[in-house]
């Protein structure tokens, strides 16, 4: 119960460090705004940031889905077979050598300014998360819960659907919330460098315009989505494993 | 359908890295009977009953191990080890069933309910294994074993993690209802050994012997005399007295 009063604390440590910063510094407020000018501008726009707040949502859990489809299959994928293991692993490992923000403008020149090139910067970021995470755990079945199935007589699909799944959901429900997080990061980026709406476009255009107040509303947006949807879907997967 | 039990028989060398860790000459085990293999933590009892199961070993088995009937051994094995290895995310109904559903067979659901009421788990049947006592957790293993219905019985020190009571009280439940089978029950205990097997082999300095054959019935009364001397000579025997 008490473990509630300690994140409040820590938002309003937050809120009084930056109005002291603003203070101090006496920066105009179109440099460092201060914390009520960014709730009045929150206030002013709600319709305008609730508009790119769609979009950039809408990105977001496209990535998050498609990503994670993707990762779930490229790990099950990577399990059955060596051959699979020595081919993809290198592709998989350069891709991540590779800074992905860098492929943000490719794939605005390559799938145009819409949605598209968002949802694929989402995807591309949350993949290798989600693909590691549950084939380390569909690596690291005990051996004796392995030997179990091979005395009963199972076969190796039914295994890996009975046993070695089940058992690796942990690992990929943490690579999951990983997803999460980062899922509004590629999407963000993928706004930034070029697009029309979006949360990231509108902080761009704010920022343009030295409306600092809504950039920092925009900001804050986007923040609050990410920690909603880490919130949301750690609830989902905590049910999901209560009973174990 | 009720299988054949058949008898097994051992004979050979288990082989790691050019030193013998274990050999034994004429090893019978009974069918409808419990063999015991006593020895030291250690000493590679596991390892026979893996080769018995057919499953990896770092080790190289030279040697015969037969059935009576000359049939394959590893398909007809059901097997129970110290640690339940129950699945944390199946329930204890769910955990019991696991095999068939491994082997993509139908469930025998009448069968499963004598099992639960059998093994004293009709009040714990919907739990998870992280609701469950020690006890219960083995009760549940001994269903799955039960629910198997396999002719040939591997007890991997199935005892050895539970409390003075709960071990005495599952011994008796094994006991009673593993009878009709050929059991290989592998422990460092030379108490359990007295009370459940009507033969005990040794494993001693790398050497698999017959050291004791005892007469029904089982399992022992634990204020039975006789247990309590055989199991004294058997720590002798042990310690190399």
């Amino acid at each position: 119960m008490k473990s509630w009063y300690y994140p409040i604390a820590s938002i309003i440590s937050i809120i009084l460090i930056w109005q002291l910063g603003v203070w101090i510094s006496s920066a105009p407020s179109y440099i460092l705004p201060a914390p009520l000018d960014v709730v009045v501008s929150f206030i002013d726009n709600w319709q305008l940031i609730l508009e790119h707040t769609i979009v950039t949502l809408t990105e977001v859990l496209l990535g998050l889905f498609f990503g994670v489809l993707l990762g779930f299959i490229t790990a099950l994928y990577l399990e059955s077979s060596k051959t699979a293991v020595l081919f993809l692993r290198p592709i998989l490992i350069f891709s991540q050598a590779i800074p992905v923000f860098a492929l943000a403008p490719l794939l605005t020149l390559w799938l145009g300014y819409g949605i598209l090139s968002k949802v694929v910067m989402a995807i591309l970021i949350i993949y290798f998360p989600v693909t590691s995470s549950f084939y380390d755990g569909l690596t690291k079945t005990p051996s004796s819960f392995l030997d179990l199935a091979k005395t009963m007589g199972s076969s190796k699909r039914r295994t890996l659907y009975v046993i070695k799944i089940p058992a690796a959901t942990p690992n990929l429900f943490s690579g999951i919330r990983l997803a999460a997080v980062y899922a509004p990061i590629g999407a963000t980026i993928g706004e930034w460098v070029g697009s029309s709406q979006g949360l990231g476009y509108l902080m761009l255009l704010a920022n343009g315009r030295v409306k600092i107040d809504l950039m920092f509303a925009a900001l804050l947006t986007l923040g609050f989505i990410s920690i909603g949807l880490y919130g949301f879907i750690s609830f989902i997967l905590r049910k999901l494993t209560l009973r174990s | 359908m009720s299988a054949i039990i058949p008898s097994l028989y051992i004979d050979g060398s288990a082989v790691f890295d050019g030193n013998t860790l274990f050999s034994v000459k004429g090893m019978a085990i009974n069918s409808s009977q419990w063999t015991c293999l006593l020895g030291p933590s250690g000493s590679g009892k596991s390892t026979l009953l893996r080769l018995i199961a057919g499953l990896d070993t770092h080790v190289e088995f030279n040697g015969s191990l037969k059935a009576s009937d000359n049939l394959q051994v590893h398909n007809r094995v059901a097997y129970m080890a110290q640690s339940d290895l129950l699945f944390p995310w199946l329930r204890a109904d769910e955990n019991i069933k696991v095999g068939s559903k491994l082997r993509g067979e139908k469930i025998d659901n009448d069968e499963l309910e004598i099992i639960i009421q059998n093994v004293g788990l009709i009040d714990h049947c919907k739990k998870y294994p992280s609701e469950l006592s020690g006890g219960q957790r083995q009760r549940v293993a001994l269903a799955r074993t039960l629910m198997e219905n396999k002719p040939i019985i591997l007890l991997d020190e199935p005892f050895s993690a539970l409390d003075a009571k709960t071990r005495l009280e599952m011994q008796d439940l094994v006991a009673e209802h593993l009878q009709e089978k050929t059991i290989l029950l592998v422990t460092h205990d030379p108490n359990e050994a007295t009370r459940l097997c009507n033969n005990i082999y040794l494993l001693n300095d790398s050497e698999i012997y017959l050291t004791k054959s005892l007469p029904p019935p089982f399992p022992k009364n634990i204020n039975d005399e006789d247990v309590f001397l055989l199991q004294t000579k058997l720590l002798e025997e042990i310690r190399g007295s």
